[in-house]
Parts: C-alpha cells; sequence; structure tokens
C-alpha cells in the first residue's frame, strides 16, 4: 500500500482538479437543470459513507472476537470517516432540495437514513473519545450494531415515510452523465482509500509511540 | 441448555426478589413514565387540547424514555456492590447472565405498559381495547428490541466513565426503528377503523429486529464484559 | 467431567493499561497446599495480579496456568475451581445472609444446596441472622459472609484482596485458621495483605511486588516485617535498570 499511495494521490489530485470541467460538460437533467449537478459530489459522498460505515462494523467486529488492535485502528479511521463524508452528503442533500424544492429538509428517506447512520456513528465517536478506558470496545459494540441496523433504518424510514408523500430524489439518468457519474464515484473511492489509509497510519504510529513508552520503563 | 436457562432464571429472580423488598425502580419509573406523558400532553398541543394523534407517539417515546432510566438504575444497583463480578466469575455461560437480565427489565417494563396504555387510551380518547392482542404483541415485538439492546449497553457501560450520559447516546439511535415501528404500528390500531395488515408489517418488522439483536447481544455480550 | 488442578503457574505475566505498566514479567510458581501471600506497597500490582489470576483480566502477554491448561483452553469450568473475595464483598446487601449464600449456591449450580448455605452460615457464625439483610451487618459480619460465598462450591484456588481489612482481632485470627485449614485440606490460597503481623504464622511462602515486578525475598528467619523493608528498601536504592527479578 505504502508503494501506491504517492501515485493514487496524484491520481486523485488529477480526478478533482479535472472534475469541475468534467461535471460542467456532463448534460443538463431537464427538471432541475444546474443545480442538478451537485449530485455528482453528493451520491459518491453518500456510497463512501455507507462503505465506510461496513468497514468499520467489519473491523470493529474483528477486533471484538480477536482482540486485533490493528483492526481497531482501522475501526476508527472508518468511524471518522463516516461522519466527514456524511457531513457531506447532509450539507449538499439540503443545498440540493432547498433549489430544487424550496424547502431545506423534505424527510425524504434516503437523506433522513443517513443522518441516523451519520448520528450513531457520531455517537461512536463520543463513546471513542468521553468512554474512559475501554471504550474502544464500547465503540465497536456501537459501530457493529449501527452496521446491523443499516437495513431497518431504511426499510423503517422508508415505509415511514410513504405516508407523507412527498417529492423524492427519482432521478433519469441520461447516457451522458453516466461517464460524468462513475468519474465521481472513481475519484471519491480513491480519496476515500487514501484517507483511510492516512488516518489508520496515524493511529499506528501512535500505537508505536504507545509501545516505546512502555519498553522505556523496562 | 438448561444450565443457561437454569442460570438465567436464577438471575431473573434475584433481580425481581431484590425489587421487590424496595420497589424503589418499580414506583420511580412508572411516575417517571406517566409524568412524560403528561408532559407531552401538555407540550403538544392543538386548539387547547391534546393532540389526540399524537397517543401511539407519546406512548412509545415515554416507554423509551422510562426504559432507559429503568436500564441505568438497574445497573447503577450492580455497580455499587460490584457483584456484576462475582456473576462474571460463576462456571456458567455468560450470555445466560445476559438473559437473565433482560428478562428482569421485561418484567420491569411490562409493568410500566401495563400503566401507560390506559392512561393513554384514557387522556386522549385512544381505542386500546380494540385489537387488544396485536397491540400487546406490538408492545411485546418492541420492548424486547429496546430492551435487548439496552440490557447489553448498560452492562457494557457499568465501568465505562459518563455512562450515565453514554447510555442514551448509544441506545436511541439504534432504536429508532424500534420506535419507528412502534409509533406507525400502534397509530394503524388507533385509528378509527383499525389497519391491521399495516400493524402486522410493522410487527413483523419489529420480529426481525428482535431476532437480529437479540442474537448479536448473546454474541457480543462475553467478549464486552470481559478484558 | 469436574475440572481440577493441583498446580498453579503464573508464567512471565505482563498487563499494561494504555501506557501504565501494571505487572512486568512476573513469574511464580503454587503447589495445592500452600498459603501464598502478596505484599507489596499501593499501586504495586497486587489486584491487578489476583484480577487476572481469577481470570476477570486476560494477561498483555505470558500466560497461567491451572493444572497445565489455560483459562481459555480450561473453559467455564475452571471458574467453578476459583474463589475470589474482593475488596468489595460481592453481596446484595439488599437480600438475607442466606438469600445470598443460596442465590450463589444455585447460580453455580451446586447440589444439596440447602445444606450447604446452612454449614456456611454455620461457619461463619451467622445461622441466627441467617433471615436479616445483609445491609445490616457489620463489616466484620459481612467479610464472614462473604468468605463463605467464595468458599461455598470448595474451590481449589482461592484468592483473598485484604482480607483483614476492618476486621477486629477476635475475626482476623478466625480467618487465619480458617485459611490454614483450607490449606490443610489441599487449598491453594494467595492472599494479598497490608497486615504483617497476622500474616506472620499463616503464610507459606511470600512474593513481594513493587511497581508491577516481583522482588526477591531474602529467605532468612527474620520477622516477616523486617525481611519486607529490607526488600522494599533494596529494590528503591537500586539504580534503574537494575531491578531484582
Amino acid at each position: 500500500m505504502s508503494r501506491l499511495f504517492v501515485p493514487l494521490l496524484l491520481l486523485a489530485a488529477a480526478l478533482f482538479a479535472a472534475a469541475p470541467f468534467v461535471v460542467a460538460n456532463a448534460p443538463f437533467e431537464e427538471t432541475m437543470g444546474l443545480v442538478q449537478k451537485i449530485f455528482y459530489y453528493h451520491v459518491p459522498s453518500a456510497m463512501m459513507m455507507f462503505v465506510s460505515a461496513f468497514v468499520c462494523g467489519i473491523a470493529s467486529a474483528i477486533y471484538l472476537f480477536r482482540r486485533s488492535a490493528a483492526a481497531d485502528r482501522v475501526a476508527q479511521a472508518a468511524g471518522e470517516l463516516v461522519v466527514l463524508f456524511g457531513l457531506i452528503v447532509l450539507v449538499t442533500g439540503p443545498l440540493w432540495a432547498r433549489k430544487a424544492w424550496g424547502v431545506w429538509w423534505e424527510w425524504d428517506a434516503r437523506l433522513t437514513s443517513s443522518l441516523l447512520l451519520w448520528m450513531i456513528f457520531l455517537a461512536y465517536l463520543l463513546v471513542r473519545r468521553f468512554g474512559g478506558p475501554g471504550s474502544e470496545k464500547l465503540a465497536g459494540a456501537m459501530a457493529l450494531f449501527g452496521m446491523a441496523n443499516v437495513p431497518f433504518v431504511y426499510v423503517s424510514v422508508n415505509y415511514w415515510r410513504t405516508l407523507h408523500p412527498k417529492t423524492s430524489v427519482v432521478m433519469t439518468l441520461a447516457p451522458g452523465m453516466r461517464a460524468a457519474f462513475w468519474f465521481s464515484v472513481a475519484a471519491f473511492v480513491i480519496l476515500y482509500v487514501l484517507l483511510l489509509t492516512l488516518r489508520k497510519r496515524l493511529e499506528d504510529r501512535q500505537a508505536t509511540v504507545e509501545q516505546i513508552y512502555l519498553a522505556i520503563e523496562e | 441448555m438448561t444450565q443457561f436457562l437454569r442460570v438465567a432464571w436464577v438471575v431473573m429472580r434475584k433481580d425481581l426478589t431484590i425489587e421487590m423488598r424496595s420497589r424503589e425502580i418499580v414506583y420511580t419509573t412508572v411516575f417517571f413514565a406517566a409524568s412524560c406523558v403528561l408532559v407531552f400532553a401538555f407540550a403538544l398541543v392543538r386548539e387547547g387540547r391534546p393532540l389526540e394523534d399524537a397517543a401511539a407517539g407519546i406512548l412509545w417515546i415515554s416507554i423509551a424514555f422510562a426504559g432507559t432510566l429503568g436500564l441505568g438504575r438497574t445497573f447503577e444497583r450492580e455497580r455499587h456492590t460490584e457483584t456484576l463480578r462475582a456473576l462474571m466469575l460463576a462456571p456458567s455461560d455468560r450470555p445466560a447472565i445476559y438473559v437473565g437480565k433482560l428478562l428482569g427489565m421485561l418484567v420491569l417494563l411490562a409493568i410500566v405498559e401495563a400503566v401507560l396504555v390506559p392512561m393513554v387510551g384514557l387522556l386522549f380518547h385512544a381505542p386500546v381495547f380494540a385489537r387488544p392482542l396485536w397491540l400487546a404483541a406490538l408492545l411485546a415485538a418492541g420492548t424486547l428490541g429496546f430492551a435487548s439492546v439496552g440490557t447489553l449497553f448498560a452492562a457494557m457501560l457499568v465501568r465505562a466513565r459518563s455512562r450515565d450520559v453514554l447510555l442514551p447516546v448509544l441506545l436511541y439511535p439504534i432504536t429508532i426503528p424500534v420506535i419507528i415501528a412502534g409509533v406507525r404500528g400502534t397509530a394503524a390500531l388507533f385509528q378509527a377503523t383499525p389497519d391491521e395488515p399495516m400493524a402486522r408489517f410493522w410487527a413483523a418488522l419489529l420480529v426481525f429486529f428482535d431476532v437480529v439483536f437479540v442474537t448479536l447481544s448473546l454474541w457480543t455480550f462475553e467478549p464486552l464484559m470481559t478484558e | 467431567m469436574v475440572f481440577d488442578f493441583d498446580r498453579l503457574i503464573v508464567d512471565d505475566v505482563s498487563r499494561h493499561f494504555g501506557r501504565r505498566r501494571a505487572l512486568t514479567h512476573v513469574s511464580l510458581t503454587c503447589r495445592a497446599g500452600t498459603i501464598l501471600g502478596l505484599l507489596g506497597p499501593n499501586g504495586a500490582g497486587k489486584s491487578t495480579l489476583l484480577a487476572i489470576l481469577s481470570t476477570l483480566l486476560a494477561p498483555t502477554s505470558g500466560r497461567v496456568t491451572y493444572g497445565g491448561m489455560d483459562a481459555r483452553t480450561a473453559g467455564p469450568g475452571l471458574r467453578g475451581r476459583l474463589g475470589l473475595l474482593g475488596h468489595d464483598l460481592y453481596l446484595y446487601p439488599e437480600l438475607t445472609a442466606r438469600e445470598n449464600l443460596a442465590f450463589f449456591a444455585r447460580l453455580y449450580g451446586l447440589d444439596d444446596a440447602p445444606a450447604r448455605v446452612a454449614r456456611a452460615l454455620a461457619q461463619a457464625g451467622l445461622a441466627d441472622r441467617a433471615g436479616d439483610a445483609v445491609s445490616g451487618f457489620s463489616r466484620g459480619m459481612r467479610q464472614r459472609l462473604a468468605l463463605e460465598r467464595a468458599l461455598l462450591h470448595g474451590p481449589r484456588l482461592l484468592l483473598l484482596d485484604e482480607p483483614f481489612t476492618g476486621l477486629d482481632d477476635a475475626s482476623g485470627h478466625a480467618l487465619v485458621t480458617r485459611l490454614r485449614g483450607l490449606r490443610d485440606e489441599g487449598a491453594i490460597v494467595i492472599a494479598a495483605t497490608h497486615d504483617l503481623d497476622l500474616a506472620e504464622g499463616l503464610l507459606d511462602d511470600v512474593a513481594i511486588l513493587r511497581e508491577g515486578r516481583l522482588l526477591a525475598v531474602p529467605h532468612t528467619s527474620a520477622p516477616l516485617r523486617e525481611r519486607y523493608r529490607e526488600t522494599i528498601t533494596a529494590a528503591a536504592a537500586a539504580p534503574p535498570g537494575e531491578r531484582a527479578r
């Protein structure tokens, strides 16, 4: 991974530099026009948020059952990224909604589910920070339960919503948009991998420092 | 298997015996739940009278709040005497201890609900006896879902810092699907013509939730409680 | 199959909590029919070692074997052969003395529970207070009850954390006699204590911990208090990096 890091970093930089042009050149969507282009940031961020939630959940399970400290570090990094990408989703979502439907929040099923997932992982970070010694295990349980909850959250919010029918984010994906969309997804995936690696490495360094402290006293 | 059930039963009986001596947790939790109902009744008002459509929501919120309080108090007792350690030392399957504690919580919440349901029916003119079996099924499945996650979290937080505030912080986001399902299902039953298929759908979702999360809790109890 | 063992081996056990080293390379062996005293200043790691021996805590390195098996391979049956009497006595104050014992007897799945409970109450000298809630007991009475609770299932290894704290003279001596009796029946008793006078006549063997390390104890015929003081001051005076092992 370390050898790939710099090439990937350059690639990500290139993709993000090219992004405004790619996005501007993509065809306009019929109903929403220019505003719809936020979709190229909003959806990949949401995808990365969910992916990160699963990474965090699985890493936490490995930490709980195999006591692997490395897995716990991955979980920490992934947990923070859920909150980060979730923040992007929850900021771009209302921005889009405001322009498209005139209100900031519409209890759209997907946006609401994302909010709940975001809060679950925000709680994850709170426990890690304020739970005192041994809080990694508590947080691990939270992440595991949060990940297991994703289908339930989605189904319940979806069916809860249908009783208050409002406009939903149903879009037609014209062929010209597909290229731009997958371009965005690729850029975000690489960005996610880079951030995850970087953050995990920071934790690894921290763990090494702790080891050194312990060894000194010997 | 019988050993597992025996241990769970013994733990539950012990908890109920202790509680019956002072009845402190039962009285205070039921009172708190009733106060919640009143607070919401006064707060959610339309044209100077309580919002009758809010009956289902108020019922479930009060159960959730009372449940969190009860969980905190029950485990505070164990923490005070460090007896949770003594339980972990027993030569039994550790998840059996979790089941025993869970059963105790279910009894407490059943008592709370036995008071709240008629109260909500009275104050909000809700037809709580229209479909009693469906209502009972929803309450049972929802309470189990809430209590199963709650008991696990409360147990694992016993030795943590800031445990009083962390329990609701962790519990509420995870149990939101339970609240949604419970409220929507109950609201369907409280309608002028009760919507049974809808109630059935939400009850099924709750049962699904229960199966997944009781299993997860049984699975993670031992690794979480040991260092 | 009832698991049993006659030898406890602590093999190079270390335990740290974050940056704090609680135990460093501790090794010792105990055979059946021994009373080992765990001495040392506050914060030396005595409670941590007892927690590890009772399987409530896992070491970060090293192993503890009970008759050749460690905690994981031996399974829950091992816990049936261990008894722990901690600082907090693990009694339910709202329950009566009899109910406390009966609960633990049922929890441990002991047969003949009522008879065992009656015997334990008699041993603790609490037969006449059996129906009273523990919240009304004095420290000494609770200690006696808690000890009987820890012994209810006839453990092979008995771990005691400061058992003499708060006991008056008579109770202290009664406890010494009780522990000697257990030792003669083949139990391994490990007691962490500050009470060197009472420990004097009781201990077969002594392990002194300081800052998580086991110190070498002189096997002279000097009184325990003197040997203890000698060992501790020698360790404190030793330059860092040259600790006794």
